[in-house]
């Protein structure tokens, strides 16, 4: 089975935010980049699915050169091929266009099952991998903690808001995978050395004008100062007349 | 009379507030808010729904298990054929899985959990957070078909007044279907949705730590418990209680954290609450910074004692 990877740098989640001298956009300098927390788990998927079902795992990224690091990365951890369309202003991309370009590089390769991330921890927008199943044409299950797959379909659990839903989807499909549905391997020595002599594709996305015009990037307000009501127990009652009388909200 | 979609999650006729509240965006728009609601029962939300603003409601018949690509297509063929200019939803698991289905099948850049929304000249502009609310983003959609998700807890429900219309369609169906949810009991809030939310953290020492967590929870009748990653990982909690960055986002009326330090990650899911709480042993802990109130001391001491205090306010209102 051909199987790929969606994976993206995300600032650390530790990051230093400050806003870009056009206002709009995030100041870059000083950032330190890492595949973002729940792509982790799409290539853990990816490789396991392998290991059970046979095939081939392409890591696949949207973004600029430096994501070579950790495209090697999972290439030592299992991971066949690795492809980076390259895009200078890919921290600007919107979902729409990023999902096309996966979509379009998807189709190229011959893809039969896709892993992503829930959600990037950059934008937060948990759409890319719903969105490129759209553009595929092919069936979705997102937020994933529990996947069973056979050649053809399988089942998985997703959490939701009234409690967990067993979900069953045909392949060809898109997976977006939850903290709990696996615990990502640390690259073997012997998988370091391999992928050093792997080659990372590099390619152009194909082309596709931005949907969203951001106006404005601003660090949010600060909340305002707070106090400490008290010490103990004995500032239990200071903290409920803070609540009810103050703050209104007992 | 352009119109704007909004997507009703309900229980058996009986809509989610999330759902309202997106309701309520809508009608603040001043654009016709059509809702539509799918699954058993969802004829029976046209009277709460009409109460809180919607002039129709679409029913979304022989979908009896929620399919979510086939429901994405029942959307996107009510968007169609009502010449809708907008699609919204509840930020919610639910809603965020249509959304990008929807903006998809639309060709339309989608904007996910919107703090805020105005319709201005014909433009959507959105206010949502990026890098885990450490920035805020104000941004407008430039695609035909504006979709978005709203955050909860953060719109206003609106009240409307006549009767709703209501239409019928069949679903055109999908081929991922949901067989069965272990539903988590209708006692228990979803930390996302509740008005209060009371998280405990190592603080707590132990699973059975999260006893007094509870008992608090409770005595406040509409919270729900969360919890930090440290506990979530350690086991002793589930992680859909799981607050922050690789949790949930939560903007509850009322945030209480108890036995948490406050790292950045925590303080990502948990800072737009409208009042927060804090109840840590350390006087230097990074929760007091975010914290409106603080109580310095023993968890163990003091969250029983605020509990008696809480049942004693609930029971005096
Ligand atoms: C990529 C990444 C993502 C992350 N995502 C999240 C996330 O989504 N959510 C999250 O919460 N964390 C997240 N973290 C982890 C985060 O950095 C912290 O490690 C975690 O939040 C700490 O949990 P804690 O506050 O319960 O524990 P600790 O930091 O150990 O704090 C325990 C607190 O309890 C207090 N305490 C101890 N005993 C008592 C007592 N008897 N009474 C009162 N107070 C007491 C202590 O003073 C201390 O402040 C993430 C980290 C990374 C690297
Ligand atoms: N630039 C990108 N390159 C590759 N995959 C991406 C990119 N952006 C998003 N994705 C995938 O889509 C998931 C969800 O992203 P988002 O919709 O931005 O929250 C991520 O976890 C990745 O799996």
């Amino acid at each position: 089975m051909k199987i790929i990877a969606c994976v993206k740098r995300v600032p650390l989640t530790d990051a230093q935010v400050k806003v870009g001298a056009d206002g709009a956009s995030i100041d870059s300098t000083g950032l330190v980049y890492s595949l973002s927390f729940y792509d982790d788990l799409a290539v853990e998927e990816a490789i396991k699915t392998k290991e059970k079902l046979g095939g081939e795992v392409t890591v696949l990224t949207l973004g600029s050169s430096d994501a070579s690091k950790e495209l090697r990365e999972c290439l030592a951890k299992g991971a066949d091929n690795a492809t980076i369309l390259l895009d200078p202003n890919w921290a600007a991309r919107d979902a729409r266009s990023t999902a096309k370009a996966l979509a379009a590089r998807v189709k190229e390769l011959g893809g039969e099952l896709v892993f992503c991330g829930r959600v990037a921890t950059d934008r937060d927008q948990s759409a890319v991998g719903p969105m490129l199943s759209a553009y595929l044409g092919w069936a979705c299950v997102t937020d994933v903690i529990k996947l069973e797959l056979t050649a053809t379909g399988g089942t998985a659990q997703r959490e939701t808001e009234s409690g967990i839903e067993t979900v069953s989807f045909p392949l060809p499909a898109v997976i977006t995978c939850d903290k709990g549905l696996n615990e990502p391997r640390l690259a073997g020595l012997k998988g370091i050395m391999a992928a050093k002599k792997k080659t990372i594709d590099e390619t152009a996305p194909v082309a596709v004008d931005a949907a969203v015009k951001v106006l404005k990037v601003e660090l949010p307000a600060a909340r305002k100062a707070g106090r400490i009501v008290g010490e103990g127990a004995a500032a239990v009652p200071a903290l409920i007349d803070a609540l009810r009388n103050e703050a209104k909200v007992l | 009379m352009t119109s704007i979609l909004v997507f009703v999650e309900h229980k058996n006729g009986a809509p989610r507030r999330a759902s309202l509240e997106a309701l309520g965006a809508a009608c603040a728009t001043g654009l016709t808010p059509i809702a539509l609601a799918t699954g058993p029962g969802a004829a029976n939300a046209a009277a709460p729904l009409s109460a809180a603003g919607a002039k129709k409601l679409v029913v979304v018949t022989g979908a009896d298990s929620y399919s979510p690509d086939g429901a994405a297509a029942d959307v996107v063929a009510a968007v169609k054929s009502h010449g809708a200019v907008a699609f919204l939803a509840a930020a919610s698991s639910t809603g965020k899985d249509l959304l990008g289905r929807v903006a998809g099948l639309l060709d339309c850049a989608p904007l996910s959990d919107c703090t805020s929304l105005t319709y201005a000249g014909g433009t959507f502009t959105v206010q949502r957070p990026i890098l885990a609310g450490k920035a805020i983003v104000t941004a407008q959609s430039q695609s035909a078909i504006f979709c978005a998700t709203l955050r909860p807890n953060t719109f206003a429900v609106a009240t409307g007044s006549g009767s709703a219309e209501v239409v019928s369609v069949a679903s055109a169906g999908g081929k991922v279907t949901v067989t069965g949810v272990a539903a988590k009991g209708d006692a228990k809030l979803d930390v996302k949705e509740a008005p209060v939310v009371v998280s405990g953290g190592r603080g707590l020492r132990e699973a059975a730590g999260f006893k007094i967590v509870e008992d608090l929870a409770s005595a406040f009748g509409n919270a729900a418990v969360g919890a930090s990653r440290a506990v979530v990982d350690s086991h002793w909690r589930p992680h859909g209680e799981q607050v922050g960055q690789t949790g949930k986002t939560v903007a509850p009326q009322l945030y209480i954290a108890v036995g948490i330090s406050g790292a950045i990650q925590h303080l990502a899911g948990m800072r737009t609450s409208k009042v927060i709480v804090a109840i840590n042993k350390d006087a230097a802990a990074p929760i007091f910074k975010v914290a409106d109130y603080g109580i310095v001391g023993d968890a163990f001491e003091i969250v029983p004692a605020l509990t008696e205090a809480v049942k004693k306010a609930k029971a005096a209102n």
